[in-house]
């Protein structure tokens, strides 16, 4: 067991793995990166590593859980048993189950879902490591994942933390922070829209504290929105210099 | 949830909303009556029923002794647990818990242990070894919308109510002793839901409501003010804007709940 650092920032203002207050981890995407998956993105944020696949549209298995004038979306959140410190069971925990509901819930609004009535889309989240996030880390490559499967979105959803360490109002915790701190914010946005799809909170802030994290979040999201378009682009380039060289 | 019936419905929830009304008669931000009764099941540690307009819950406290948590050795546990009942409404099926139960569990637990509603460390008998163990488990006996803050509400009301048996620990084993103590508690938090329709926010969204509603949004208080849980449901979404205010609102909500609630 470690112990408990005591300070979470120092006296120069840096977070214990060197960041700033309002500075995100790096980022890495990748979409296209499963060859079975209707669509498929990689994510390395910090060192959460995760991958998102998205199946459909398809038809609908068991086939009563259809809608006659929408698609339904399936969303499963799962962790690797050797994603985190203690061996996690393979059988989802009442957490998975939960997050699972609320990132469908997240990725939902972005679908046009009326388009393909009586079909299903199932996503399907894998964290091969976990550090602290791994649920936004997983709505911004889940939503890549179905905007590579080539299902019509309004706008990707990209989603960042933003939280209390020490007395300090901060963006994208890593796992220690977020055992240790005091509170925790993961929000998922669609920027082009201006609209909030997801929102928790767990720890202790005044309001004042809390509007303040919402907006870091919201901002840390739109900086994650544009490596997400990057990435998307870059399969597409790919494929395209791929088609002139066998030409 | 698309059935021509709740799309009918809709129609007429939104045109009321839009004159500031609702199909139960209350203003948008008026929640229902809410009665609750404390101690009502004896075998119990604790237990609280609540009724918020037609919604009921029951919730029950077992108190009983276990091992800790290793990364909390002297910190007593507290479990929650959420059972919709299929007496309650005719969509909720006998079996294992689904995604609404697991949910609804995990709302209410987090409001509790946020806002560090119990003094886990005075549930310590033994650090590493023996602890108390709080069982809290919510019970939907009638869903008439808006279980989250009725099954909040009554869960802390259980707590308040719950009496811990007096004890000594002797060579390592735990006498009970006649006599009870009130479980020890830090904070009452109050949990507050909106529900948005039509761009509309409005408290305490009944079943009619629930249905049609494109998302919810739950919010947890502490004595402070302060928000010590946050959780938004349903596959909609909210601007800033509507966060913002939906927080005003449900932090003078809470606040009048709390009042309500003497708490």
């Amino acid at each position: 067991m470690n112990k408990k650092p005591e300070k979470l920032i120092n006296k120069k203002g840096l977070r214990l793995d060197g960041r700033k207050p309002d500075e995100l981890r790096p980022v890495k995407i990748e979409v296209g990166v499963l060859a079975n998956a209707d669509g498929s993105a990689y994510i390395e944020h910090g060192k959460n590593k995760i991958l998102a696949a998205a199946f459909g549209p398809k038809e609908m298995h068991p086939k009563h859980l259809s809608l006659p004038d929408r698609m339904v979306l399936r969303c499963r959140y799962h962790m690797a048993p050797f994603s985190v410190g203690e061996r996690k069971s393979p059988a989802p925990s009442r957490r998975e189950i939960e997050l699972s509901k609320v990132i469908r819930e997240c990725l939902e609004p972005s679908v046009f879902v009326e388009y393909y009535p009586r079909t299903g889309v199932d996503v399907f989240i894998e964290v091969l490591q976990a550090d602290g996030g791994t649920r936004c880390a997983s709505i911004t490559a889940a939503s890549l994942a179905l905007a590579d499967a080539g299902i019509p979105m309004r706008d990707l959803v990209v989603a960042c933390a933003a939280g209390k360490i020490d007395d300090t109002v901060v963006l994208d915790l890593f796992d220690t922070e977020d055992k240790v701190g005091c509170a925790d914010v993961p929000v998922a946005f669609m920027p082009n829209l201006n609209a909030v799809t997801l929102l928790q909170m767990d720890g202790i802030l005044t309001p004042e504290e809390f509007a303040k994290a919402v907006n870091m979040a919201i901002d840390g999201c739109r900086k994650i929105y544009d490596l997400q378009k990057e990435a998307l682009k870059t399969k597409y380039m790919l494929i395209g210099q791929e088609e002139e060289v066998e030409e | 949830m698309s059935s021509l019936v709740t799309r009918v419905r809709l129609q007429q929830i939104e045109k009321l909303i839009e004159k500031a009304k609702r199909l139960d008669g209350r203003g948008l931000n008026d929640y229902r009556e809410i009665k609750l009764e404390q101690g009502l099941i004896e075998k119990a540690e604790g237990s609280a029923r609540i009724l918020l307009g037609k919604t009921e819950v029951l919730v029950g406290v077992k108190v009983e002794t276990g091992t800790p948590f290793s990364d909390t050795p002297n910190d007593g546990v507290m479990t929650v647990n959420a059972e919709l009942v299929p007496l309650a409404s005719p969509t909720f099926e006998p079996g294992p818990p689904d995604e609404n139960s697991i949910e609804l569990a995990r709302i209410v637990d987090r409001g509790i242990r946020e806002s560090k509603a119990i003094d886990t460390k005075k549930l310590c008998i033994e650090p590493g070894k023996k602890v108390f163990v709080v069982f809290v488990d919510v019970y939907v006996l009638n869903h008439d919308g808006n279980l989250i803050d009725a099954s909040a509400l009554a869960a802390v009301a259980a707590l308040i109510n719950t009496k811990m048996p007096n004890y000594e620990v002797k060579d390592g084993e735990v006498i009970i002793k006649q006599g009870y103590t009130p479980l020890p508690m830090k904070s009452h938090p109050i949990t507050v839901t909106l529900g948005k329709i039509n761009n509309k926010l409005l408290v305490d969204p009944w079943l009619e409501e629930e249905q049609v509603m494109d998302a919810r949004l739950t919010m947890a208080f502490n004595e402070e003010g302060n928000i010590c849980a946050t959780q938004k449901g349903g596959a909609g979404s909210f601007t800033q804007q509507q966060i913002s205010e939906g927080m005003k609102l449900a932090q003078e909500k809470a606040a009048e709940l709390r009042k309500k609630m003497d708490w």
